[in-house]
C-alpha cells in the first residue's frame, strides 16, 4: 500500500522511513500470527483487508470525512461515551497503543517504569508513526490511573487533549460526578463540531453502537461452542478492529461472519482439536499486541473469552434504548458506562463476579490473568481475582509482560506448564 | 524399550536412560556450552528404538532439530514435579533453582502440579545471579558457597537486582569489607527472594530442593535454617528434570 498513500502520509507529517519499517514489521507479524492459521472463516477476509489497509484506506476515509467538515476524535479508554461523538456526526477511533515502536522517543519524556500502553501512545506521537493520532481533531484522555492521568498532561503539549474525570467509586456522588462529566463532554463535542446533539440524533447513535455491541455479543456466544469454531486470536482481532472501523460497516460484516460461524457450529466443526479452553482476563490488548494470545494458542490451548476492555468489558452492557427524551438518554448512557468494572474502581467486586461467571459459562479449564508491567490497578487486582477463581474451582496463572519480545521463551514455559497442569 | 529424558538447561544438559521394564536408569551430564546442539547430538547418539522426551529451555529447539526422533516436549515444571514425586513420594513442594529460572511447584498428594510460580525475566534470585556475583568477586562458581560460609560478620545487601546488588557489593568492598562476608550477604539475598516466592505458592512440607543451585552449600544451609526439618536437598539435584521427562515418556 506504500506507494498509493505516501502523499497522504506525508501531509499527515509522518516520519515516512520509520513508518515504512513499522508497516513491514506489522505485516510480517500479521502473516506469522494470523495468515498461518488453518481453516479460517471466509468472513475473516474482511478483517485481513481492514488490517492490510489499516494505515491506508481507513485513514483516507477519515481525511475525506474531515474535508467534508466532520471531526475525528481519538480515545484510549472504553469509558469515553461513543454515542455522544457519533450523535454530533463526528467519528470516534480508538487509538491503538499496542506496539513497542516509539518507546525510545517516549522514554525521553516519561519515566522508564511506565506501562507499555502509555509509552506506546506517547511514543507513536513523538516518533510520528501513527496516522490515526495525526488525524484527530481531539484526543480524549481520562483519569483512570495515575500513569495515564499524568501522561496526558505531558501529551497535551503534542496533541489536542481533552480529559474526562472518571469516578473511582460507584456511590451516588460518583454517579453525579460522572453525569456532570458526560454533560461537559457533550458540550465539548458540540463546541468542536459546531453541531448540537438532539434527542433524535442521540437515540440513533445509541442504537448504532448497541448494534455493534450486539454483533460482538453474538460472536462471543458462538465462539464459546464445543468444539471451538474460531480461534481466540481471530476474535481478539475483531474486537480490536471494532475500535476504529466504521461502526455500520463493521456490524454488518461481523453479522455476516457470525452467520458463517453459526453454520460451522451447526456442523460441529472446530478449529483447535483437543485444545484446552482458557480465558484471558486483565489489561487491554491493543493492536498489534498479539504476543500472549499467540503463545497461548501455540501451546495446546485456545482462548474462548476475553475479560478485557478489548473484549467483554466493552460489549457486555448495552445502553437502554427506551428513553424518550434527551435527558433520559443521557441518563441511560451514564448508567451504562458506570457498569464498567475497570480495575481503577474501588471496591470492584463486580469484576470478580463477572470473571467467575464467565469462566463458568465458557466452561474453561483455567484463566490467564494478563497484566502489563508497571500497571498497578490490574496487578493489585490479580491477587483478588486468583482467590475468587480458586474458590470457584478455576486455576489461574498471572502473567506480567509488555510489548517486547525478550521474554517470549519464559512466557512459553509458563503458559505451557499451565496448560499441562489444567489439561 | 528404553526411554530417554533430556533436560536442556542454560548451563548443563542432563540425559537419563530409563529401562521401561525394570525401571532402572542411568544418567549423564554435559555442560551446555555455546553449541548445545552438538552436545545434544552426542548425548542422543545411538538412541534408535528409544522414545525421547525433552525438557528445559532448549526443548523445542532439540525437538525441531532432530525430527527423526519424534521427541515429545514437556516443561520443566512437569518434569521436576514428576521426578521429585518419583524419588520423594512424600514431597509436597518442589523448589528448583536453575541457571536462569527459579521455580516453586506445589504438588498435590498424588504428585500432580497444583500451582507454580516462576521468576519473571530478571535474573534476581537465580543461578545466574550467583554466577554473576561469583565472577565479580573472582571466586570460581563451584567454590562460591563454601567461600560464603567463611563469613565472620553479618553485612547487608538489600537489593535483589543484579545490577544494584553488584554496586552494593562494590561499595562494601571499597569500605574494606571481607569478600567472604559480602558473598554471604549475596547468598542471603537469593534466599530471601526464594522464601518470598515460597510464601506466595504457600508450599506445604516436605519441600525438596532441586536444580543446579542445590549444590551450593551456603544456599542449602540458609534455606534449611529457615525451613528446618521440612527441607530435603535432592541427592542428585540436577538430574531430576531429565528423570522426570523420562518417566513422563514411560507413562505415555
Ligand atoms: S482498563 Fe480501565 S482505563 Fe484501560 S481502557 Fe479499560 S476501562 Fe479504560
Ligand atoms: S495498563 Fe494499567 S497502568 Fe497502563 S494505562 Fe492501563 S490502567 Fe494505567
Amino acid at each position: 500500500m506504500t506507494g498509493r498513500y505516501e502523499a497522504m502520509w506525508e501531509r499527515l507529517n509522518l516520519d515516512l522511513d520509520a513508518h515504512a519499517s513499522l508497516l513491514e514489521v506489522l505485516g510480517k507479524f500479521y502473516g506469522d500470527i494470523y495468515m498461518s492459521q488453518q481453516g479460517r472463516l471466509r468472513g475473516m477476509e474482511y478483517l485481513d483487508f481492514v488490517l492490510s489497509e489499516i494505515h491506508g484506506l481507513r485513514i483516507q476515509e477519515l481525511q475525506e470525512a474531515r474535508a467534508n467538515g466532520r471531526k475525528v476524535i481519538g480515545t484510549f479508554c472504553v469509558f469515553v461515551p461513543e454515542e455522544i461523538v457519533w450523535a454530533a456526526d463526528a467519528i470516534q477511533v480508538g487509538l491503538c497503543a499496542g506496539a513497542e515502536a516509539g518507546t525510545e522517543a517516549a522514554e525521553k519524556i516519561l519515566p522508564r517504569n511506565t506501562c507499555a500502553l502509555i509509552k506506546s501512545f506517547v511514543g507513536f506521537k513523538l516518533a510520528r508513526l501513527c496516522p490515526f493520532i495525526e488525524s484527530c481533531d481531539m484526543v480524549v484522555g481520562e483519569t483512570t490511573c495515575d500513569g495515564k492521568k499524568k501522561a496526558y498532561e505531558i501529551f497535551s503539549d503534542y496533541a489536542p487533549v481533552y480529559v474526562m474525570e472518571i469516578p473511582q467509586m460507584k456511590c451516588a456522588a460518583d454517579r453525579a460526578l460522572w453525569k456532570a462529566e458526560v454533560l461537559r463532554f457533550k458540550q465539548a463535542v458540540e463546541d468542536l463540531t459546531g453541531r448540537s446533539i438532539t434527542a433524535e440524533r442521540l437515540r440513533e447513535a445509541v442504537v448504532l453502537i448497541n448494534q455493534r455491541r450486539r454483533a460482538l455479543q453474538r460472536l462471543n456466544r458462538l465462539r464459546a461452542a464445543h468444539p471451538v469454531p474460531i480461534s481466540g486470536r481471530d476474535v481478539l482481532l475483531i474486537n480490536q478492529v471494532s475500535f476504529y472501523d466504521d461502526p455500520k460497516r463493521f456490524t454488518q460484516k461481523i453479522e455476516e461472519l457470525c452467520d458463517e460461524l453459526e453454520d460451522k457450529v451447526r456442523r460441529g466443526e472446530g478449529v483447535a482439536d483437543g485444545a484446552v479452553r482458557l480465558m484471558l482476563s486483565g489489561c487491554p490488548m491493543a493492536i498489534p499486541n498479539w504476543k500472549l494470545p499467540y503463545i497461548i494458542e501455540s501451546s495446546g490451548a485456545v482462548v474462548v473469552g476475553e475479560e478485557s476492555c478489548i473484549g467483554s468489558r466493552n460489549t457486555r452492557d448495552l445502553v437502554d434504548e427506551s428513553a424518550s427524551n434527551l435527558d433520559e438518554l443521557l441518563d441511560a448512557i451514564v448508567d451504562r458506562y458506570m457498569k464498567i468494572d475497570c480495575a481503577c474502581f474501588t471496591p470492584n467486586a463486580e469484576r470478580l463476579e463477572h470473571i467467575v461467571d464467565m469462566a463458568r459459562e465458557l466452561n474453561v479449564k483455567g484463566v490467564i490473568h494478563y497484566g502489563l508491567s508497571f500497571c498497578q490497578p490490574y496487578a493489585m487486582e490479580s491477587f483478588k481475582v486468583e482467590k475468587a477463581l480458586q474458590e470457584a474451582g478455576f486455576p489461574m496463572v498471572a502473567i506480567e509482560t509488555d510489548y517486547s519480545m525478550e521474554d517470549v521463551e519464559q512466557l512459553k514455559t509458563r503458559v505451557e506448564a499451565f496448560v499441562e497442569m489444567v489439561r | 524399550m528404553a526411554i530417554i529424558g533430556l533436560d536442556v538447561g542454560s548451563r548443563s544438559i542432563e540425559r537419563v536412560v530409563l529401562e521401561e521394564s525394570s525401571g532402572k536408569w542411568t544418567w549423564e551430564k554435559a555442560p551446555t556450552t555455546f553449541d548445545p546442539l552438538a552436545q545434544c547430538r552426542r548425548l542422543l547418539a545411538h538412541v534408535d528404538g528409544c522414545s525421547v522426551v525433552v525438557t528445559g529451555y532448549g526443548r523445542r529447539l532439540v525437538a525441531e532439530q532432530f525430527p527423526h526422533l519424534c521427541a515429545r516436549t514437556v516443561t520443566e515444571i512437569q518434569a521436576y514435579a514428576r521426578g521429585v514425586h518419583h524419588l520423594y513420594p512424600q514431597a509436597r513442594t518442589v523448589l528448583d533453582i536453575g541457571g536462569q529460572d527459579t521455580k516453586v511447584i506445589a504438588l498435590s498428594a498424588h504428585g500432580s502440579v497444583a500451582k507454580f510460580e516462576m521468576n519473571d525475566r530478571c535474573a534476581a534470585g537465580t543461578g545466574k545471579f550467583l554466577e554473576f556475583m561469583a565472577s565479580s568477586l573472582q571466586v570460581p562458581l563451584e567454590a562460591f558457597g563454601h567461600f560464603a560460609l567463611q563469613a565472620d560478620k553479618q553485612v547487608e545487601i538489600n537489593s535483589m537486582c543484579t545490577v544494584f546488588a553488584e554496586s552494593e557489593a562494590t561499595s562494601l568492598m571499597a569500605r574494606g569489607e571481607r569478600p567472604q562476608n559480602i558473598a554471604m550477604a549475596l547468598h542471603r539475598a537469593v534466599v530471601r527472594r526464594t522464601l518470598a516466592m515460597l510464601r506466595r505458592v504457600g508450599g506445604a512440607s516436605p519441600l525438596v530442593f532441586a536444580g543446579g543451585v542445590a549444590h551450593n552449600p551456603c544456599v542449602c544451609r540458609l534455606l534449611s535454617e529457615s525451613l528446618g526439618e521440612a527441607m530435603i536437598v535432592a541427592e542428585n539435584p540436577d538430574v531430576i528434570g531429565a528423570l522426570g521427562a523420562a518417566l513422563i515418556g514411560a507413562s505415555g
